[in-house]
């Protein structure tokens, strides 16, 4: 069972919030990002493992207490607005959960080389060369 | 367990335990055996493909994720076989006068600093880049400057060969980056230095490091170690320990040590920094040729420093502010993007320092100050003004919020940035500058060598990289990491037949 298992539906919520492009992404792309976020995770320690699970889990609740659904069941724009809304907090705990899930998503879906062709991104080990 | 014998170890391969390895190789010749221990692996031809997460991972520290202990910096330093300079981008400055002469250290003199660093210059083909391989990144940073009323200045830069892959920061999978992976080491093997990789030190004792060495995992990048997997104890008449500014200050931390350093750990600097970015309207080259070819330095007056760079998408995407369709369209446009790096030039102060955890793990503890703050807020004024100089239509600031400048609101750059909105924890701060530790000085009241390098009261035991700065160097620390471990080792060597009398080796080498 993967790290991520136990939250699958709101970490995929989230990442659909902080890369709104997820959306269209088939099921190939999904089990991708939850790979590489995982394989992350992995080599953290196992407080921190379980902390990530935890925040996933108390933010799908706070959604739940703030709005009455679920993450995955709240509309996109309200998702959006409550995420940055944590964002902003004033408690510095919830400011580095976000930016830490938030970085975990990006790592799941920038790190892919498909991707990096998306972007036009070039760099390679030829360097001029591959573009002159 | 198993033992072995050896005139002296050092520990760690980066600058300063690659040029240790160097300069005390010719003392084979004298029938003494050297041994270098580096906790990373040694990476194999065709290993360094240049991709993101897979290099991260083969050769930082924690995939280059180290978060202090607050969480609200990350610090990315290297872990094979030439350390960090195995993924820096190769700029090579010579520590300012005004720099070491502040620190105050007897005996030690910039005049020193400088002739050594000259000839590590010399050796390693520090040299500036020509025009022609100058991409529009740099290029349009030294227009922006012109423009803006700033001076540029180019980076002295030690490379040989390259083709302007632009992945030094993910180790040039053309080898033409000259750090100590290059130049030192193998000149140091040649003389018949051993080198043992995936090998960590965990502590040291009287004369004595205790070792494990790692297996290869499945799938890992790197040789085996030479050594086969298990737990060493290595006994030296000289122990040099180069493992960084943490690994060094960690190591020394967990050890137990005759004398008492109340300095350990203390006075530790990394010079925090900022990606930012500004879109031009349209492609330029970015992502092709040397990445930091230029700076503009305000650290004397301002307390900050911006230099070129370009990074991989992962990073941009997480060095940006917020997330969501804002955030989206920035990344897709990646070709338009130009980058600048800026750096606040913090001090050593009271509570930013190196510990261990229980588990002897290092932990650094990190707060900015508001010079820091105040210096990083300048610092993205000036470059949001270079960008727009420059013709970007839009600027991206951590430091203002809404983070997105447009062109139009360029006379509103110092309302739009602010110290108000850095808010740590929701800004990316990284720092690849480490320094501090083991700061050099007088007495262990207020360090934790002396100029040498040499631990008070522990003649045996010598440090020899970026711990050692009492306060910031305030550019690019290689150059001075390498001067000051050669200090060092004329220190091992000064004073080799004193420590070294009745002590050899009782192996066969």
């Amino acid at each position: 069972m993967g790290l991520l298992t136990p939250v699958r539906r709101p970490f995929r919520a989230l990442s659909e919030t902080f890369v709104p492009e997820t959306v269209e992404m088939g099921d190939p792309g999904w089990a991708r990002l939850f790979e590489i976020a995982e394989a992350a995770l992995r080599t953290r320690p196992h407080g921190v493992q379980r902390q990530v699970v935890l925040l996933v889990r108390a933010l799908d609740g706070l959604a739940f207490m703030r709005h009455g659904r679920s993450l995955a069941r709240l509309d996109p724009t309200r998702r959006r607005r409550f995420l940055e809304s944590l964002q902003r907090s004033r408690l510095l705990l919830l400011r580095r959960g976000i930016w830490g899930l938030r970085s975990l998503v990006f790592m799941g879906y920038y790190a892919r080389p498909e991707i990096h062709a998306e972007l036009g991104y070039r760099a390679r080990p030829e360097g001029w060369e591959a573009v002159r | 367990m198993n033992e072995h014998r050896y005139d002296i170890a050092i520990v760690g391969s980066g600058a300063g335990g690659g040029t240790a390895a160097q300069e005390l190789s010719p003392l084979i010749r004298d029938g003494l055996r050297i041994l270098v221990l580096e906790q990373g692996p040694r990476l194999l031809e065709g290993e360094l493909t240049g991709r993101e997460i897979e290099m991260a991972d083969a050769l930082y520290t924690d995939g280059g994720g180290f978060l202090s202990a607050e969480g609200t910096m990350m610090l990315a330093f290297g872990r094979t076989y030439g350390g960090s300079t195995a993924v820096y981008t190769g700029t090579s400055l010579i520590a300012p006068e005004r720099i070491i002469e502040g620190w105050g250290v007897p005996g030690l003199t910039h005049e020193d600093v400088r002739a050594r660093s000259e000839r590590f210059a010399s050796q390693n083909n520090v040299h500036y880049l020509d025009e022609a391989s100058i991409n529009d990144n740099n290029r349009l940073f030294v227009e922006g400057c012109r423009a803006a009323g700033y001076e540029a200045r180019q980076f002295p830069l030690n490379i040989k060969g390259c083709r302007g892959s632009s992945l030094c920061n993910l180790g040039c999978p053309n080898r033409a980056k000259q750090g100590t992976d290059q130049v030192q080491l193998p000149a140091a093997e040649r003389n018949g230095v051993e080198v043992v990789t995936r090998a960590e030190v965990t502590r040291i004792e009287d004369h004595a490091l205790y070792v494990r060495v790692t297996e290869k995992r499945p799938g890992e990048k790197g040789a085996p170690s030479e050594w086969a997997p298990g737990e060493y104890r290595i006994r030296a008449g000289i122990v040099v320990v180069a493992g960084g500014a943490v690994g060094t200050s960690a190591l020394l931390l967990r050890s137990d040590l005759p004398a008492r350093l109340p300095r350990l750990g203390e006075g530790f600097t990394c010079h925090p920094a900022h990606i930012l970015v500004g879109e031009h309207p349209h492609d330029i080259t970015n992502d092709v040729g040397h990445p930091k070819s230029y700076y503009m330095d305000r650290a004397e007056e301002e307390g900050y420093v911006l230099e070129t760079c370009m990074y991989f998408p992962f990073v941009t995407a997480k060095n940006l502010s917020g997330f969501g369709p804002g955030h989206s369209r920035l990344m897709r446009a990646f070709p338009r993007l130009q980058m600048i790096l800026v750096l606040a030039c913090d001090r050593a102060v009271s509570g930013n320092r190196v510990s261990v955890d229980r588990g002897g793990k290092p932990v650094v503890h990190y707060r900015y100050t508001d010079e820091v703050i105040t210096a990083l807020v300048r610092a993205t004024r000036a470059a949001a003004r270079i960008f727009l100089a420059a013709g970007a239509v839009r600027v991206h600031a951590p430091s203002a919020d809404p983070p997105l400048i447009e062109a139009t609101e360029a006379d509103r750059v110092d309302e739009r940035v602010d110290e108000r909105h850095f808010r740590p924890g929701t800004i990316s701060v990284v720092a690849a500058h480490l320094m501090g530790g083991c700061g050099m000085g007088r007495t262990a009241a207020d360090s934790v060598t002396d100029g040498w390098g040499r631990v008070h009261d522990i003649p045996w035991l010598r440090v020899a990289d970026s711990s050692l700065f009492p306060d910031a160097l305030q550019i690019n620390p290689y150059l001075t990491v390498m001067a000051l471990a050669d200090r060092a080792v004329d220190g091992v060597r000064r004073d080799a037949a004193d420590l070294l009398d009745g002590w050899r080796p009782d192996e066969p080498a």
